[in-house]
């Protein structure tokens, strides 16, 4: 129901409207709150806690978006949208900024815009370890477990096919269903993102019976993206990325901020608005970058807290270091 | 008289009034469409069906038609409507079935058999259905045993454990002779080719060779016979009253002719049965778990209103009716056959037609356990890997439509058929 009044609303937007008017922004800071569209409860990507609040790595984006514009990082109203319904949302005007384990591929660029890539990532699989299964290319014959609407379901046609394996695929609409199908035994494995894989194994009610097999099968750059058509929001929510980067390399955090604005570094002066009017030319003012710190953190602090080692997740950075600690997360300067 | 103008007439003011709402309503469809597309087009969204001849590239667990991840979107299509309609044809022919037998039960002179079907009606119809659907797919087939733990089903099993259980009796004398017989009886029974998992129920496949026609043909010209068997024992029993046995002939001609051709030819008809291989049985023909669910959820759950509807249109038969023909010495079962299902029929027709459609509708919550219906695979994973959510969403309308518009066609013409000549 809530899928053909999604699409019911975007075809009225798409036939009732004028061009959608480049004007994010301002309708934002009027109404006041920032509409963000996040998974359905993924723990360490955008969970809601016990008291209802959201937490996580997606959800922590947006709440930096919130932050640079309102230094109130709890002005966002978060939507969570399961794998099939989460473009049209965004196409219809519901949501400003879908920030939601997302795969950048051509297609989606084709109709939106992603703004970076903020988590590296590639599909993998689980299974029980009772299978002895040792890798994924032992998975002849055997019935996969995904999600619909996903890069998954297409990667996981692709790589038996170019492997020469069957397999069976049972497809279902949002990730409880699926992870519980596999649970159940209805599947010898589960495929998804590593990270999500990560994530799913908490919800095992025996997460050390099953293990995740070693291959990589495909490239997911997971990033947020907004509506084509407006060029401020886009470069906004794509600088609020790179800010967060900028900060990890430039070794501001949350909890060196203070210090940082004694600085005499020409880079972290300008990025923390000493110097400069750059975030007033992104549309934000002076101190964008010192109230994402300050709220949210740098990108490495968000990292780790949600999803990195010391968190439940346990997932180590990989290719999600900073390209001067061997990894491949690189921001343009902020000048 | 004076006489009225002609665009006074009360007939032509409600054609021009009929004609301009309906222009109005093009219009504004016309305007919408075209605003549409030129919307999606500056969003740079392509607009029309062309999508559907790209290849889908993602698997589907159940096809009636060959495909693979490299078919169009269109055998998508194709591949969901056939598994809806498959849903949903057996759905109803099983809760039509389920549901007369409940109806005729809550009426039942026998108090506990009444009162079984009337506790079946209120627990079936009042528990929401997607939760039925769940439970049957979650806590009863998932809950099956894996594949190398599979039930098999079959005779041999069977004899075996009743063998075993005598054998825990008395492991001499009479008791164990006979499981020692039992046992033997359970060889000879051969292996079973019927297993049930937590991946579905496979059971053996008909491999037809060559001489497979003559078999065939065998079977259609049984029930031609029979069909022509049941005309004319009908008219001669309404012409001299005797009658004739024409259910056992029926079944002779029905096993008996294509049995004769079977030996004729050879058994051109052999049967392949799935083996354990690797993670899964292999060969032979599988129902997959989540079509079963869906399956038992829609028909038991609409089985209970069936239930109500028959139970309402017996009641409506006056009492006289079955009366008379107690009165005329006709037992319960021939009277409820003969003069009350008859004339129930004419009011259980419109309500049924409902049931048959919402049995239909209610089939698209197959997505919740990874039935791969129409919605599920077109209006669902289709339209999100193309993003023509608008012509995906109107495409899938219109088929729902269709397909009810047919099932109240058929619904009437069956009405029409039953309905009395005016007396
Ligand atoms: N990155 C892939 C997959 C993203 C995805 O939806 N993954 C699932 C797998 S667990 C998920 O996050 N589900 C959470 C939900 O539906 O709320 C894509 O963009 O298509």
């Amino acid at each position: 129901m809530k899928r053909v009044i999604g699409v019911v609303s975007l075809a009225v937007a798409a036939g009732l409207s004028g061009l959608a008017e480049a004007q994010v922004l301002k309708s934002v800071r009027d109404r006041g709150a920032l509409h963000c569209g996040v998974s359905q409860g993924l723990p360490g990507f955008s969970n809601p806690d016990d008291k209802g609040n959201w937490t996580g790595f997606d959800v922590d984006f947006c709440r930096a978006i919130a932050a640079a514009i309102f230094n109130d990082p709890t002005k966002v109203k978060f939507t969570p949208l399961s794998a099939g319904d989460r473009f049209e949302p965004l196409r219809s005007g519901q949501i400003d900024v879908l920030s939601r384990n997302t795969t950048w591929t051509s297609s989606r660029d084709a109709l939106f815009n992603f703004v970076g890539v903020t988590y590296y990532d590639g599909q993998g699989f689980m299974v029980r370890k009772a299978l002895k299964v040792n890798s994924a290319l032992e998975l002849n014959g055997a019935s996969v477990c995904a999600q619909t609407g996903t890069t998954t379901e297409l990667n996981l046609a692709d790589y038996f096919r170019a492997n020469n394996m069957k397999y069976e695929v049972v497809a279902f609409g949002t990730a409880d269903e699926t992870i519980k199908a596999y649970e159940s035994g209805r599947c010898d494995a589960f495929t998804t993102d590593v990270s999500q894989l990560f994530a799913e194994k908490l919800k095992l009610s025996n997460a050390s019976d099953h293990v995740i097999l070693p291959e990589v099968i495909s490239k997911e750059p997971l990033g947020p993206l907004v509506r084509h058509g407006d060029d401020q929001w886009f470069d906004l929510v794509k600088w609020v990325h790179f800010a967060m980067l900028n900060a990890e390399e430039l070794g501001v955090s949350s909890k060196t901020l203070d210090e940082a604005l004694k600085a005499k570094q020409p880079e972290i002066r300008r990025m923390l608005g000493l110097e400069g009017s750059h975030g007033e030319q992104l549309g934000m003012t002076r101190d964008w970058v010192v109230r994402i710190v300050r709220h949210v953190g740098n990108y490495g602090e968000v990292f780790e807290r949600n999803v990195g080692t010391s968190s439940k997740l346990g997932i180590s950075r990989g290719l999600n270091r900073l390209w001067t600690k061997g990894g491949i997360q690189y921001a343009p300067p902020i000048r | 008289m004076t006489k009225t103008a002609f665009y006074n007439k009360p007939r032509f003011r409600s054609a021009v009034y009929q004609l301009a709402v309906l222009a109005v309503v093009v219009w504004l469809a016309i305007e919408f469409a075209i605003n549409a597309r030129v919307n999606l087009e500056a969003q740079n969204v392509r607009f029309g069906i062309g999508f559907l001849d790209d290849p889908a590239g993602f698997g589907i667990s159940q096809a009636l038609i060959s495909y693979s991840e490299q078919d169009t979107y269109r055998r998508v299509f194709f591949v969901g409507l056939l598994n809806t309609l498959l849903v949903s044809v057996l759905g109803i022919v099983f809760a039509t079935f389920l549901g007369f037998v409940i109806g005729l039960g809550r009426l039942s002179p026998n108090w506990l058999l009444a009162r079984l079907a009337g506790g079946y009606v209120e627990l079936l119809r009042n528990l929401p259905l997607l939760f039925q659907i769940l439970f049957w797919y979650l806590a009863v087939l998932l809950a099956m045993p894996g594949p190398r733990q599979s039930i098999a089903i079959g005779l041999q099993p069977i004899l075996r454990s009743i063998a075993d259980g005598l054998a825990l009796v008395e492991s001499s004398g009479a008791a164990g002779a006979v499981a020692q017989w039992l046992r033997s009886l359970a060889e000879w029974a051969g292996s079973p080719s019927m297993f049930l998992n937590n991946r579905g129920m496979f059971v053996p496949r008909a491999v037809f060779a060559d001489g497979s026609g003559l078999v065939a043909a065998a079977f259609v010209v049984a029930i031609l016979a029979v069909v022509g068997l049941r005309r004319w024992a009908r008219r001669r029993q309404d012409a001299t009253g005797v009658r004739f046995p024409v259910l056992w002939t029926s079944l002779a001609l029905l096993v008996g002719l294509p049995a004769i051709a079977t030996l004729a030819v050879g058994s051109p008809v052999s049967f392949e049965a799935p083996e354990l291989r690797g993670f899964n049985f292999v060969g032979g023909l599988r129902v997959i778990p989540e079509f079963t669910a869906l399956l038992i959820a829609l028909s038991t759950y609409t089985a209970a209103f069936i239930a109500e509807v028959v139970r309402a249109g017996i009641l409506a038969v006056p009492k006289g009716q079955s009366e008379a023909a107690m009165a005329l010495g006709l037992r319960r079962g021939t009277a409820l056959r003969l003069i009350v299902i008859p004339q129930a029929l004419r009011v259980m027709i419109p309500p049924m037609t409902n049931q048959y459609l919402n049995l239909t509708k209610n089939s698209t919550l197959a997505v919740a356990i990874g039935y791969p219906d129409l919605v599920a695979v077109f209006a669902g994973t289709t339209r999100i890997q193309t993003h023509q959510a608008i012509e995906i969403v109107a495409i899938t309308m219109a088929v729902y439509l269709a397909i009810s518009l047919a099932t109240s066609f058929a619904m009437n013409l069956y009405n029409a058929r039953t309905r009395f000549g005016e007396r």
